[in-house]
C-alpha cells in the first residue's frame, strides 16, 4: 500500500467512524442515563433515512428534508418515550429488550407498509454531488467530506452541551447516580424524556445524512444498531467520549480489515471489541463497577 | 399424451348421471383437491423486494389461468426464508413435511437453495427453483424432479467476459459478495476472460450482505484497471453503483456485471448507473409481444414495474399450467408430469425457452446498457446459452 493510499484509507475509516458516532452517541447516553437497552435505536436511523427520502422526493430539497424531518423525528422519539419507554424504567433489562425489540419489528413493518419493500435511492444534493481530487489517481466524494464535517460539528456540539450547560451537567450527574439527582429536586422524568428524544434525533440525523450515501429499505437500521452496540461496548457504556473513540476505532479497524484481510473483514470489528474488553472489561471509558 | 385428454373430454360430453360413476377415482380426486404450491422466498431483509416480485409474477400468471392449474384450484403456502441459509432446513421442512405442498418453489438466495436441494432430493419433492442461480441445482445436485425457471450463475456471467474483451479491456478487477452466487459468477467470468486473453488484476471478496465499499473503491482507483466486473444484487447493488459513481470511478473505469447489478434497483441508482453494461437473460425493454403484455398486466396489478424476478415467477406458473394440463392436474402421476415439464416450450417475456437435459433453461443472454435511466438492449451476448451442467448425470 502506498503512503497516499494509506492516508486515504485513514480518511475512509474516520469518515465511516464519524457517522457511526452519531448513532452510537445517542445509544450510549440512553443506556448510560436512562438504563434502557434501546434496540429501537436502529429503527430511528431507518426512519430518518425514510423521512429524508420521502421529503426530498416531494420538495426536491435535501436541506428541507433535514430541517423538516429532524423535528418530526425528535417529536416521535419524545412520543415513544412518553407512551412506552417511560413505563419501563423500573423494570429489568429483559422487559426493555422485549419492548424495544418489538418496536423494531413494528417500525420495520410500518415502513414496509408505508414505503414498500423496494430499495429507494436519495439523490445527493446538487451542491455536494461533485468529487475532490486527491493525488493523481484518487477522488473523494464531496458529500462524504460534508457528512464528516457535519458529524464532527455535532460531536463538538454534544461535547459543549454536556460539559458547559446546566442540562449537560444534570445528564452527566444522572449517568453516575440517578437517585441522587432526583433527591436534589431535579425533574428526572423530564430530563429522561428530553434525552431519549435527543437520542432518537441523533440516530435519525445519522440516517438522513447517510441516505444519499447508501440506499433506503426496511431494516437498514438493524446492521447499524449491531455495530453501534459494539462501539458503545468498546467506548464504555454511558461515555460519549468513549463512543467517539470507539467509533473511530471501529471505523478504522473495519476499513483496514477490508483492505488487508478481505476474507476476515466481517470479524475484525468483533475481534477489536474482544481485545479491548480483555484489557478494559468495562470499555475504554467505562465506570468501574463500584462507582455505579 | 393426448389420449387422457380425449377420454376425459368424451366423458364430459357424455355427461349426465353416468359420468359420475365412470370418472376414474384418480381424476375425481385430482379435480377436487387444491394444488398446494409452496413459496420459499425472502419477504424481509435485503432481498425482500425480489421475493415480493417473484410472488406477484406467480399470482399474475395464476390469475390468467383463472386461479386453476390442471383443473385444480391453487392454494399458496408462503414462508419467509429471510435469505438465511441457517434457517433454510427448518423452513423447507415446514413446507415439504409440515404443509405437504405438491410443488415447492423458490428461493432467491443460493445458500438457501443448497439447503433446500438436500431435503427435496431426500423427500422427492417436485421443485421449481425460481431464482437462485447456484450451479449445483442443475449441476452436481441435479435431480429428475427439480427444475429451474430462472438461470444458472454461469449464464449470467460467462457471456460478459466476451463483452469486456470485445470492448478492448484486458485487465480487470473483480469484486463480489463472497457467497456461492458471487463466487460462481466470478469463476464463470474468469474462465471466459482468461480464454480470451484477459488477466485479473485483483479479486475483492466482500462479506454478504455488507455494503461498505468505500475502502475497496479507493483501492480500485489506485490499481487503475481497464474494467471492473462485479456481482452484487438488490440493495447492495444499488449502493455499490452509487458509491462507484460517487468515488469518481464511473468515468475512469467502465463497470460491468451480471444483470443483477441494475435489475430492480435502477431507479434507486439514478444517474449513477449511466453507462453500466450488464449481461442477463432478460431486460425490461425487450421488444416482444409477450413482454409488452406481461409488463402492462404486472403494472396494472401491482402499480410497480416488472423485473427479471417477476418474469421467473410468471414463467414458473405458466410451466406448471402447461404441464399440469397434460396430466389433468394429477401430481401423483409423477413420471408423466416430469416428462410434460421437460417438453414444455415457454413463451416467456424473456423470449422463448426450453429446459436442458439438466432442467435449466436454454435461453438467450442479452447485453444491456443503462442509457438515460433505461436498460437498453444492445444485442444478444450469447444465443441459446446452455449451462455446462458439470457434474450432472442427466446431462450426459
Amino acid at each position: 500500500m502506498t503512503l497516499s493510499l494509506f492516508a486515504l484509507q485513514i480518511l475512509n475509516g474516520v469518515e465511516s467512524g464519524l457517522l457511526l458516532f452519531l448513532v452510537a452517541s445517542g445509544l450510549t447516553l440512553i443506556f448510560g442515563v436512562l438504563g434502557v437497552l434501546n434496540f429501537a435505536h436502529g429503527a430511528f436511523y431507518m426512519l430518518g433515512a425514510y423521512v429524508a427520502y420521502w421529503i426530498s422526493e416531494r420538495t426536491g430539497s435535501f436541506l428541507a428534508a433535514v430541517l423538516i424531518g429532524l423535528p418530526v423525528m425528535v417529536g416521535l422519539g419524545w412520543l415513544i418515550e412518553k407512551l412506552a419507554i417511560s413505563r419501563l424504567y423500573a423494570r429489568d433489562h429483559l422487559a426493555q429488550v422485549l419492548l424495544t425489540y418489538g418496536l423494531v419489528l413494528v417500525l420495520n413493518d410500518l415502513s414496509r407498509a408505508l414505503f414498500g419493500s423496494e430499495v429507494h435511492g436519495v439523490a445527493t444534493p446538487a451542491a455536494l454531488s461533485g468529487t475532490v481530487a486527491l493525488g493523481e489517481a484518487q477522488t473523494w466524494p464531496v458529500y462524504r467530506a460534508f457528512t464528516s464535517l457535519a458529524c464532527l460539528g455535532v460531536a463538538v456540539a454534544i461535547r459543549q452541551v454536556l460539559l458547559h450547560t446546566r442540562f449537560g451537567m444534570r445528564v452527566r450527574a444522572g449517568a453516575v447516580n440517578g437517585e441522587m439527582v432526583e433527591a436534589l429536586g431535579i425533574d428526572v422524568r423530564r430530563l429522561l424524556s428530553i434525552l431519549f428524544a435527543a437520542g432518537a434525533g441523533l440516530a435519525a440525523l445519522a440516517g438522513m445524512l447517510a441516505a444519499p450515501l447508501t440506499t433506503v429499505y426496511p431494516g437498514i437500521g438493524d446492521g447499524v444498531l449491531i455495530v453501534s452496540f459494539v462501539v458503545v461496548v468498546i467506548g464504555g457504556i454511558g461515555s460519549v467520549k468513549g463512543a467517539f473513540l470507539g467509533a473511530m476505532l471501529v471505523g478504522l479497524a473495519d476499513t483496514f480489515g477490508k483492505v488487508l484481510l478481505p476474507g476476515l473483514s466481517g470479524a475484525i470489528v468483533y475481534a477489536v471489541m474482544a481485545a479491548v474488553l480483555l484489557f478494559r472489561p468495562r470499555g475504554l471509558f467505562g465506570e468501574p463497577a463500584e462507582a455505579r | 399424451m393426448s389420449a387422457p385428454t380425449l377420454s376425459r373430454r368424451a366423458l364430459i360430453a357424455a355427461g349426465g348421471a353416468a359420468s359420475g360413476l365412470l370418472l376414474s377415482r384418480r381424476a375425481f380426486a385430482a379435480s377436487k383437491a387444491k394444488l398446494r404450491i409452496g413459496l420459499l422466498l425472502p419477504y424481509s431483509g435485503t432481498y425482500a423486494a425480489l421475493g415480493n416480485n417473484i410472488t406477484e409474477g406467480m399470482k399474475l400468471a395464476a390469475r390468467e389461468h383463472d386461479g386453476k392449474l390442471g383443473g385444480r384450484e391453487i392454494e399458496w403456502v408462503a414462508v419467509d426464508d429471510e435469505s438465511d441459509p441457517a434457517k433454510a432446513p427448518a423452513n423447507v421442512n415446514k413446507l415439504v413435511i409440515g404443509e405437504k405442498v405438491d410443488v415447492l418453489t423458490g428461493p432467491v438466495h443460493s445458500g438457501v437453495a443448497m439447503a433446500m436441494m438436500q431435503i427435496v432430493r431426500q423427500e422427492n419433492t417436485l421443485t421449481i427453483v425460481t431464482n437462485a442461480g447456484a450451479q449445483a441445482v442443475t449441476g452436481s445436485l441435479c435431480a429428475p424432479h427439480v427444475f429451474r425457471t430462472s438461470f444458472s450463475n454461469w449464464q449470467t456471467s460467462h457471456p460478459c467476459a466476451d463483452v469486456v474483451l470485445k470492448d478492448g479491456r484486458k485487465k480487470a478487477v473483480l469484486m463480489f459478495w463472497n457467497y456461492s452466487f458471487g463466487q460462481e459468477s466470478m469463476a464463470a467470468f474468469k474462465e471466459g476472460y482468461a480464454k480470451g486473453g484477459g488477466s485479473i488484476v485483483k479479486e475483492i471478496p466482500v462479506p454478504f450482505p455488507s455494503t461498505e465499499f468505500q475502502a475497496h473503491l479507493s483501492e480500485i482507483a489506485a490499481l487503475k484497471p481497464d474494467a471492473v466486473f462485479v456481482f452484487f444484487a438488490g440493495a447492495g447493488a444499488a449502493k455499490f453503483v452509487k458509491d462507484y459513481a460517487a468515488a469518481g470511478l464511473r468515468d475512469k473505469v467502465p463497470l460491468y456485471g451480471s444483470g443483477f447489478l441494475t435489475e430492480g434497483v435502477l431507479s434507486a441508482q439514478g444517474q449513477a448507473a449511466e453507462g453500466v453494461k450488464t449481461t442477463l437473460h432478460y431486460a425490461d425493454s425487450l421488444d416482444n409481444p409477450t413482454n409488452h403484455r406481461f409488463r402492462e398486466a404486472f403494472k396494472k396489478a401491482t402499480s410497480r414495474e416488472a423485473d427479471v424476478y417477476a418474469v421467473a415467477g410468471y414463467d414458473t406458473v405458466n410451466v406448471l399450467a402447461q404441464a399440469l394440463a397434460r396430466v389433468q392436474g394429477d401430481t401423483s402421476a409423477r413420471k408423466d408430469l416430469i416428462a410434460a415439464i421437460e417438453s414444455v416450450r415457454v413463451d416467456s417475456p424473456r423470449g422463448p425457452f426450453r429446459f436442458s437435459k439438466a432442467h435449466n433453461p436454454v435461453q438467450n443472454v442479452y447485453l444491456r446498457q443503462v442509457k438515460a435511466g433505461r436498460e437498453v438492449v444492445l444485442g444478444v451476448a450469447q444465443k441459446d446459452a446452455e449451462d455446462p451442467a458439470s457434474g450432472c448425470a442427466m446431462a450426459t
